[in-house]
């Protein structure tokens, strides 16, 4: 269970958000909403331990996540604004190179049919500069298919995707928490998903 | 993962050749220059030639420094890389070796060549690559604690360069020292130990310190 206990962000001189609290169980969606600038980025980075809250604790089935480290890593999936992609690789390296990162060592093969679920197919050996920005976030995205981590934790997964790809996030994401998986993330557009339970966590 | 990280490292380097060969040419330059403004006296040029190698050899190892972590801090794996479950420091070690084998190795295999430019005996010239192979992985462990430090600040090379240097002088006199006591008649076995013992110091301490500020910078 991912549990946030009265947290708060200060950037600058600028308090953020304070007193945020939620406790997402296994199969919960958490969606993070606010306007632009309220802190949803900086609170997502805290979650994934990317950052320290000013105040307040983030623990990981009863344990801080401070203390887990690596564990903790290991069961999570970030995915940023940037997509975390290198521009000279090709797209299967990508996702081989950011998987085996993640501790995750994928096949070739498993790679390829990753990559084309998410409608990449046939680019596989192209470098990813020569991608689109939603062909980009979509290569990002197909490490969420071959990472089978309990927690993810999304900073606007949609954006720059097409319909097609959105209602393909939006059945991943139900598998997902089909399975008990958990999801953190922000988004502007509406999206309709099913779910155990879902929180809103409406930031100032 | 730590062979991950090298090999992904080295598989950019072999797409992105132009990187790896202005830090080469560089140095070659470099070195070639001074033969080249201060004319063909021996005595002379054997003098300056260990000082003047190792100068060229910091500064080229510099000049790709500010590449180190920038690249992937633009593009986010180096996010990717910091909630890798491997330990930070084991990935950050495997960056350095990664930067040495790229530019540090290159500059090893050219210094031979470029010595004949001075002049040095035959002897000279195996002290000094031999001291280029122990000081050049330090340059790179070092300056990655330099790179991290720097990261994502505006005109951060030129900080890169107040931070790394003075680091570097340890190294620089015990490097050109070594060559210099060898053409001198002297034994040169005390540079080398200590050469290598900045290496084993570095390689322990670096890591570490490095991860530690690209956790800072991060943040």
């Amino acid at each position: 269970m991912l549990q946030g206990s009265s947290l708060a962000c200060v950037r600058g001189d600028r308090r953020l958000f304070k007193d945020v609290n939620f406790s997402l169980e296994a199969g919960g969606l958490m969606q993070v909403r606010g306007p632009n600038g309220s802190g949803k980025t900086s609170l997502l980075r805290m979650l994934c331990g990317l950052s320290n809250p000013a105040l307040g604790e983030i623990s990981w089935c009863g344990t801080s996540i401070r203390a887990l480290g690596g564990d903790y890593f290991a069961t999570m999936t970030y995915m940023g604004h940037l997509s975390g992609t290198k521009d000279d690789l090709t797209v299967v390296e990508n996702l081989c190179i950011s998987s085996a990162l993640a501790g995750i060592e994928v096949s070739e093969s498993q790679a390829y049919e990753a990559l084309k679920h998410m409608g990449l197919g046939g680019r596989e050996t192209l470098p990813v500069k020569v991608l689109s920005q939603g062909q980009r976030r979509r290569v990002a995205l197909a490490r969420l298919l071959v990472c089978q981590t309990k927690l993810w934790i999304l900073d606007e997964p949609l954006a720059a995707l097409d319909v097609s790809a959105v209602k393909l996030m939006q059945c991943l994401l139900e598998k997902h928490l089909e399975q008990g998986g958990m999801v953190v993330m922000t988004t502007h557009q509406e999206i309709d998903i099913t779910a155990a339970s879902i929180i809103q966590l409406q930031l100032a | 993962m730590f062979l991950w990280i090298i090999k992904r490292d080295l598989l950019l380097a072999v797409r992105r050749r132009s990187d790896v060969l202005t830090t080469l040419f560089f140095f070659v330059i470099v070195v070639s220059l001074f033969p080249l403004s201060v004319g063909p006296e021996m005595n002379m040029l054997r003098t300056m030639a260990p000082g003047v190698v190792w100068v060229a050899a910091l500064l080229a190892s510099m000049l790709s420094l500010g590449r180190m972590f920038s690249n992937d801090y633009l593009d986010g794996t180096l996010e990717q890389v910091l909630l890798s479950p491997q330990s930070l420091s084991l990935l950050v070690l495997g960056k350095a070796l990664a930067h040495w084998l790229v530019t540090g190795v290159p500059l090893v295999l050219m210094a031979p060549i470029l010595g004949i430019q001075y002049d040095l005996p035959a002897e000279a010239l195996s002290v000094l690559t031999v001291s280029l192979l122990l000081g050049t992985p330090v340059l790179s462990l070092i300056g990655a604690i330099g790179a991290a430090l720097t990261l994502g600040l505006r005109g951060g090379g030129v900080l890169v360069s107040l931070l790394v240097l003075p680091l570097y002088i340890p190294v620089l006199i015990f490097g050109s020292g070594a060559v210099e006591a060898n053409m001198a008649g002297l034994g040169y076995d005390a540079h080398f130990s200590l050469l290598g013992a900045f290496l084993l110091v570095s390689l322990v301490f670096s890591p570490w310190a490095t991860a530690a500020s690209l956790r800072v910078s991060m943040e």
